[in-house]
């Protein structure tokens, strides 16, 4: 029968499930929505125009480091090149030079990525490094926030005014000598914080916007509870141990929840599936390393924030936690 | 309804169960059938007869001195015309036994009447034998000699008969339409079972998208002591055997051991149709029911479709091949062997055949794996798919071995769940085979 010879011939399964990279990054994206109008609502068009800038950038180098580097056809239709230049843009200040958005671009997609063999093969978050290679090199233009406008408030502040975070401000106002209490009588109320009215990187501002992003993923099976949970769990436990040893030496573990990059760390940064753990117990060793090296960054370490170090140095740790942490065998016993 | 199911892993591809309901049809006895010699797992079977013998339904036409094997018996009446290699479902040249029908004449011991024999009068050994010389192999498809699982070694004891009417292959039907036609003979083949292994209790597990094979069956079950029925949840592979017995029993096979050393024997419901044909009828293993089927075929149908009869036969009576197909597909589309052409015949363990339209035929764009680790979430067995695919790539067999690539069931669960579209059962397999090879030498040296 000849006309049998165009079927295909394949090894099972013949069928396939429903799950694609593309839907995962495409979910990831939707799910970065809600950080990233927020961001747009408190810094204004500046925030826009740095998001167009570092996703833009990010394609463009993937693009041509695929084209001329490793001579393949172009691979940006995975999303993640994508996915990278938003990240990376949420964890900048709106008012970051563009030059050095695009500096960081170029770290993010051709170091972090490109130099390990592009998607998959990267051991450290690309846009965390993208993150961190900025803040060694530009210090004072990575830590000068722009205060959100005062939409909420009375007085008319504009883009112009600057400050520093609430993490930077009890850090230098805890080495003066100052008690927790006097220090959050100058900051911004709880009730603000979670909704993002406060100095910051663009996206980790809002608490609100960034867990609705993280409940998204957690119905579109894009992320499981375990790194989220064990890294806020963890960095609440552990602040609150500080906290109740010493609340006059400590900022109580609320605080730390709701400032810095640690809810958008835990939620779109750590959860990165390339960068941690296979199995459900490695993330959740991989989760408490994060928290507990966050809070040890920000309360003892030089930095006022920790979040970015202590998920690239979990991301080191991976490999190791794969290998210790197998998966629940079907029957045990050998 | 309290329903049960296996604890890690697993995955929910849709049913696709179509046209279910549909009556069987008896598909017409082809001119010439082409027998394969050996239809079970084990140790290969040699032909008996030579080219000019005139065969009766039922005639032994193989031989094997083996423990593991099974005979094959002539599904139709006729001239053996050659004994020549085929290509089978397997891709690989097998020796078969091609005769011409003529008319449809049964060996004089088949009882061929419709009713239904209830008593058991054979004992334990004389049952095992006579499964032994009907040529009985498991019909879910791994063809697994009967009466091998029926005499369990000295340190082993045997405490349930589990039967396997999950059915959990997508499209798949032919399971659910036996347990609606013949479940009281399905419950008499599982008494005969149960006296053979000398077991008080017997379970038959079903999925719970067969609401009515349930209730047909806990109903019939009513007049059976011992034998009950469990609803089960739906998740792929539920119908493997051990995952089965987990749903079942809550009781675990170690790796490396069979379902016995847990006390439990698995048939499929099929096979204990066939052990109530071989021991109250005395008929052998000549025909089986095959699922035709596909999103393009116009009726799916369920068949009573005699061994041997070639998959072009099938296809005519549906009406042909639809004209978008592009794949053909022995078995159901999670573990089924897609064909190269149809001339391969149908064999003891074919459930079924699935024409999947072109567009449903290619596999998808392959991307880089982004170590999201659904393959592990995924694995009924609680392995590492992609560490095994890739050191068996890697051609690193001894970190293969170590990944426990023995204990794979080749589900292809991982494979199903993999977001960048990854082969990894292909990999897999191959990693498994060639470790196998590697430990089997190992033994033979010691």
């Amino acid at each position: 029968m000849a006309e049998n010879t165009k079927w295909v011939v394949s090894g099972a399964p013949h069928i396939h499930g429903s799950d694609s990279v593309t839907k995962i990054m495409w979910g990831v994206v939707i799910a970065l929505i809600p950080a990233f109008l927020v961001s747009v609502y408190f810094f204004g068009l500046q925030a826009l125009v740095l998001t167009l800038v570092t996703v833009a950038s990010c394609l463009l180098f993937e693009f041509l480091i695929n084209k001329f580097f490793f001579k393949r056809p172009c691979c940006l239709g995975d999303g993640s090149a994508m996915i990278t230049g938003l990240l990376l843009a949420l964890n900048l200040p709106s008012n970051l030079p563009l030059w050095m958005a695009i500096v960081g671009s170029l770290v993010a997609i051709g170091v972090a990525k490109w130099a390990y063999g592009g998607l998959g093969s990267n051991p450290f978050n690309p846009a965390l490094v993208g993150r961190v290679f900025l803040l060694i090199s530009f210090p004072v233009a990575m830590t000068t926030w722009p205060l959100p406008h005062a939409l909420f408030g009375g007085s008319a502040v504009t883009d112009a005014i600057t400050g520093p975070t609430p993490l930077a401000i009890a850090k230098e106002a805890l080495k003066t000598g100052q008690t927790p209490e006097q220090i959050m009588s100058e900051l911004p109320a709880y009730s603000d914080m979670l909704f993002g009215n406060m100095a910051g990187s663009m996206g980790e501002i809002s608490a609100i916007a960034i867990l609705l992003g993280g409940i998204f993923m957690l119905c579109r099976r894009i992320i499981t509870w375990h790194i989220p949970v064990a890294f806020l769990g963890s960095a609440f436990i552990f602040a609150g141990i500080l906290w109740l040893a010493d609340p006059a030496q400590f900022m109580d573990p609320v605080f730390h929840l709701l400032t810095g990059g640690i809810m958008l760390g835990a939620i779109f940064m750590a959860t990165d599936m390339v960068t941690s753990p296979m199995t459900n117990k490695g993330k959740l060793i991989f989760g408490v390393g994060c928290g507990v090296l966050t809070i040890l960054i920000r309360t003892f370490g030089a930095y006022p924030e920790g979040v970015s170090f202590a998920i690239l140095i979990m991301n080191a740790f991976v490999p190791l936690i794969n290998r210790g942490c197998t998966p629940k065998r079907f029957a045990n016993a050998k | 309804m309290n329903m049960k199911t296996f604890n890690i892993g697993g995955v929910h591809p849709d049913d696709s169960k179509l046209n279910a309901d549909a009556p069987m049809q008896e598909l017409p006895i082809p001119k010439q059938v082409c027998v394969m010699v050996s239809q079970h797992l084990g140790a290969p079977s040699q032909p008996i007869v030579k080219k000019g013998d005139k065969v009766k339904v039922g005639t032994v036409l193989t031989s094997n001195d083996a423990f593991l094997s099974a005979v094959v018996h002539s599904p139709v009446s006729g001239t053996v015309n050659k004994i020549a290699d085929v290509v089978d479902a397997s891709l690989y040249p097998k020796p078969a036994i091609f005769i011409d029908v003529e008319g449809d004449e049964w060996e004089e011991s088949i009882d061929r009447s419709p009713e239904i024999k209830r008593e058991i009068n054979l004992d334990g050994p004389a049952i095992i034998q006579k499964i032994k010389e009907m040529g009985i192999v498991g019909m879910g498809g791994a063809c697994f000699p009967t009466h091998v699982k029926l005499m369990p070694p000295k340190d082993a004891k045997a405490e349930y008969l589990l039967l396997n009417g999950v059915e959990c292959e997508p499209y798949l039907t032919c399971d659910y339409r036996l347990m609606l036609d013949h479940a009281e003979e399905i419950m008499i083949g599982a008494q005969i079972l149960m006296k053979a292994l000398n077991v008080p209790q017997a379970i038959v597990g079903i999925e719970a998208n067969k609401p009515k094979a349930i209730a047909h069956m806990s109903e019939m079950a009513k007049k059976f002591p011992g034998i009950s029925v469990q609803a089960l949840k739906m998740k792929y592979p539920q119908g493997a055997e051990k995952q089965l017995i987990k749903a079942l029993t809550g009781r675990a096979v170690p790796s490396g051991k069979l379902p016995i050393n847990v006390g439990c024997v698995v048939d499929n419901v099929a096979t204990c149709y066939a052990v109530y044909q071989a021991v109250q009828k005395n008929m052998p293993l000549v025909q089986r029911i095959v699922t035709v089927t596909g999103p393009s075929v116009p009726q799916p149908t369920n068949f009573l479709a005699r061994l041997g009869t070639p998959v072009s036969a099938f296809l005519e009576a549906i009406g042909g091949v639809p004209e978008d197909t592009g794949k053909v597909i022995s078995g159901g589309p999670m573990m089924g062997k897609a064909l190269a052409n149809t001339e391969v015949s149908s064999v003891k363990g074919m459930s079924g055949i699935l024409v999947l339209p072109e567009k449903q035929a290619h596999r998808n764009t392959v991307y880089p794996c982004i170590r999201c680790g659904k393959c592990v979430e995924a694995c009924p067995m609680g392995l590492e798919p992609y560490l095994i695919a890739s050191t068996s790539l890697a051609k690193a067999f001894d970190l293969t071995e170590k990944a426990r690539v023995m204990d794979c069931i080749e589900c292809g669960c991982c494979h199903f769940t993999c977001p960048s579209n990854r082969p990894l059962l292909d990999a897999i397999k191959l990693g498994k085979s060639t470790v196998g090879k590697i430990i089997r030498a190992r033994n033979a040296k010691n």
